[in-house]
């Protein structure tokens, strides 16, 4: 079972996810509404896997994406995003994250992401 | 702002409504502001643009339209907080979709939301905003598009 940790500031999207991903595989440790507040609940829950929104107020996703690799390299992120330009994607790849599921998505397609994520 | 740009946001529209399956999403002709108020339903996003563009992205909707889309998110919850995000996340995700044809220096801010009609809403001067009216299941909302040249 791996640990799953949440990233976002809408509330509807953290339950969305939460009503998505695979029960049998993922084990929701904690949910986070911004940058700062993912990089306390991560160094206290050490999730396995984490989906990040990467527009975010206090501190964006990508900046927190830079940090939590720099703290734990091998943690898998899924960037959760509507920015659904090639540069961004890109930069978040560069950055460390695992892959990248550009919003509006389907229960379907975030639960195979996630899938997908763990099997790299 | 050209019509150009317009089609772009006619088809990110359409995306997102598609992603429920269900109903089609119902796009009636776009039409140009020009000097008057934009029409506002019950809850609205504001999304400001900066960068290589500058103006706005907003998408206001009824009560019904928001609950509607709830629903198709399976979220039970239709309290005026989740109305709130809900209103701000379409604008969010209407706007950040656009990257994918403004590129990464369209950027875009946090959303701003608000609840009923102000007294005015006041949109950047000396550019065409295009209103795109939408209705879903029977219930209306409004895209408007107000982007430099």
């Amino acid at each position: 079972m791996y640990k799953l940790m949440i990233v976002d500031d809408s509330n509807i999207i953290r339950n969305r996810i939460q009503r998505a991903y695979d029960s049998g595989k993922f084990m929701l440790v904690a949910t986070a509404t911004s940058g700062v507040q993912a990089i306390e609940k991560f160094n206290v829950h050490r999730p396995d896997v984490i989906t990040m929104d990467l527009t975010m107020p206090q501190m964006d996703g990508l900046e927190c994406i830079e940090r939590i690799i720099a703290i734990d390299p091998d943690v898998r992120i899924l960037v959760v995003s509507a920015l659904s330009d090639k540069a961004t994607g890109i930069q978040a790849l560069s950055l460390g994250a695992s892959g990248f599921l550009c919003k509006p998505f389907s229960a379907e397609e975030l639960a195979e992401s996630l899938c997908e994520l763990m099997q790299d | 702002m050209k019509e150009q740009k317009l089609q772009i946001f006619l088809s990110i529209v359409n995306n997102y409504f598609n992603q429920f399956g269900g109903e089609e999403l119902l796009v009636d002709t776009p039409y140009l502001l020009e000097n008057q108020q934009p029409k506002v339903h019950d809850y609205t996003g504001v999304i400001g643009i900066s960068g290589v563009q500058k103006g706005v992205v907003y998408f206001s909707a009824t009560n019904e339209m928001l609950s509607r889309i709830l629903d198709s998110m399976g979220e039970p919850d239709k309290s005026e907080n989740n109305f709130v995000d809900l209103v701000g996340e379409v604008a969010n995700t209407i706007a950040g979709n656009a990257r994918n044809e403004f590129g990464a220096s369209f950027h875009i801010s946090v959303p701003f939301v608000f609840k009923g009609s102000p007294q005015s809403i006041i949109l950047p001067k000396d550019e065409r905003s295009f209103i795109i009216p939408v209705t879903w299941y029977g219930q209306v909302g409004e895209i408007v598009v107000c982007l430099q040249n």
